[in-house]
């Protein structure tokens, strides 16, 4: 068989992808629409991120993948495959080095720097979609700044359970202008788009949309002056790392109703525990 | 009330709107006057409501102009670009669709309905959106323990109540009624037509209704038009008409009302 074209996509599809990036990062959080392309994996499995990570990708890059926060986990095994194999980059699982992040769900809990870029894969980019079915109409809301219907979702919220319940997709003004769907990171990670030095790219491969968060970009998470934004918070620490300040995943471990903490960002909880062992 | 009564609140200008061969409005104008209700009355396929419509921005006339005077200076509604316009509508105009299911969010709760045109004039701060939004239930006599349940668990009487509401919320100073008592039984028709006028000489409101039936006509409105085949073929205040018609058709259509 012969070789694939650097990193699966043929020129032309990166090109127009690339301008599609362009032009989203120019409006920042505005869904720019592109031709996306059938990839050799199932819609819902990232291929919005991997057209994404194709199109901005360099021989010189070093690629992590992640899903939920882990390195190891089936989507984010594959992904890396997919790219060693078809770009032949090298791959990570060190947030410190790599220069490219696709993610699924989670932003690292070690700072970003200028010089990486965060790729996200996003099922469904439209903040507005479950209360607006019609794309005519959201697209004139976000034209118009015609958001009051982002907050009768949080107003529904309240009143059904007492607080605002969406603990991910939770929806951000990106810049004061756009309102977003950050894809489904969990709110804990909304403050860390703030500001942030990294580029934050958005790719929806099945509804054909990308948007973008450039560096130092003011990201504010919508609420009311009475429900102010929260992030979630644990009653322990990660058990494996003891980490009091990272989002934590629940870890059934036997059928007894035996389960722990333990941090998400499996890159980030082994590192703490590699140096914690080298204190020792 | 501060209103200019010396101008009208709003102008219709020549309307003019088909649908391929068929005329709906044919070279329609009149005035409204502020504080006024005009009913718009004629039988069915006459053309009331896709005038209404027309008036109220959410279908487009072939030609002929409205104005607004919502602050004094007669605005023409239909030159405003989108953005304005919807926030005139949003704001200072209201729209009761005659099946509820149209005007209403079915998908969240009563409370979030009334809210909704709050929320899109930037309130946010839940507690008051909620406190306004059970005084609107209690003013629309809806138990205020209902303000969490969909609307879809309402009967048909108590969502049109909760879309009143829903409109009524941000205190607009014009109304269109699209048939607000259709398909409703007899008795919820009468209820509900004793709040709205109530509602309507509190909020000292100026209204546009459109009905077939005569009787919701007569109740809330001071002038009336009655519309036959896209014309508007006699108007006059209320009771005149229904004193003394004019029109053949207008003979026809008050004699044709069941006497019991």
């Amino acid at each position: 068989m012969t070789r694939y074209n650097f990193a699966y996509l043929n020129e032309q599809t990166k090109k127009m992808i690339r301008r599609a990036l362009l032009k989203a990062i120019a409006i920042p959080g505005y869904q720019v629409p592109f031709a996306s392309r059938e990839m050799p994996m199932p819609y819902g499995w990232g291929t919005g991120g991997v057209q994404v990570t194709a199109s901005i990708l360099t021989a010189d890059d070093v690629l992590k993948v992640i899903d939920q926060g882990a390195d190891d986990t089936t989507n984010a095994v594959s992904i890396r495959k997919f790219f060693k194999k078809t770009a032949e980059v090298r791959t990570t699982e060190v947030t410190e080095d790599a220069s490219v992040i696709q993610t699924r769900h989670r932003i690292p809990e070690t700072p970003l720097r200028e010089d990486q870029i965060l790729v996200y894969q996003v099922p469904i980019p439209e903040p507005l979609r479950f209360l607006e079915p019609r794309e005519t109409e959201t697209r004139k809301m976000h034209a118009y700044e015609d958001y009051g219907l982002m907050h009768v979702k949080l107003y529904e919220d309240i009143s059904q359970h007492g607080h605002i319940a969406t603990t991910y997709a939770y929806p951000v003004s990106v810049e004061g202008r756009y309102v977003m769907d950050p894809s489904p990171t969990p709110k804990f990670d909304n403050p860390k788009m703030n500001d942030c030095p990294a580029l934050q790219l958005f790719g929806a491969g099945r509804e054909k949309r990308i948007y973008a968060v450039p560096p130092y970009t003011r990201v504010v998470s919508l609420d009311f002056e009475d429900h102010p934004f929260e992030v979630q918070q644990w009653d322990a620490p990660c058990e494996l790392c003891g980490a009091r300040d990272t989002f934590l995943d629940e870890v059934i471990t036997d059928d007894a109703g035996g389960r722990m903490f333990v941090c998400s960002d499996t890159d980030y909880c082994s590192k703490r525990q590699a140096e914690s062992e080298a204190a020792e | 009330m501060s209103a200019d009564l010396s101008k009208p609140l709003l102008k219709v200008d020549n309307i003019n709107k088909q649908f391929g061969s068929t005329v709906a409005c044919d070279d329609i104008s009149f005035e409204l006057w502020p504080g006024e209700i005009l009913g718009i009355v004629g039988e069915s396929g006459s053309g009331k409501t896709t005038l209404l419509r027309s008036i109220a921005g959410l279908i487009e006339p072939d030609s002929g102009s409205i104005s607004y005077a919502g602050d004094g200076e007669l605005v023409e509604v239909d030159k405003l670009p989108e953005p304005a316009l919807r926030q005139l509508q949003r704001t200072e105009w209201a729209f009761v669709h005659q099946h509820p299911r149209d005007g209403l969010r079915m998908n969240v709760s009563a409370g979030a309905n009334i809210g909704e045109r709050l929320m899109a004039n930037q309130w946010r701060h839940y507690a008051n959106i909620r406190a306004e939004a059970l005084k609107w239930l209690e003013a629309v006599e809806i138990d205020a323990s209902r303000i969490d349940d969909l609307p879809r668990t309402f009967s048909g009487g108590m969502q049109q109540r909760l879309q009143i509401a829903r409109n009524l919320v941000t205190r607009p100073k014009l109304v269109f009624m699209d048939e607000p008592t259709g398909g409703l039984d007899v008795s919820v028709q009468a209820r509900l037509l004793d709040l709205v006028r109530g509602l309507v000489r509190d909020l000292g409101l100026s209204a546009i209704i459109v009905t077939h039936d005569l009787a919701v006509a007569r109740l809330l409105s001071t002038r009336m038009m009655v519309m036959r085949k896209g014309e508007v073929i006699e108007q006059g205040l209320t009771d005149q008409i229904l004193e003394d018609p004019q029109a053949p058709y207008s003979q026809l259509l008050v004699s044709s009302v069941l006497q019991v």
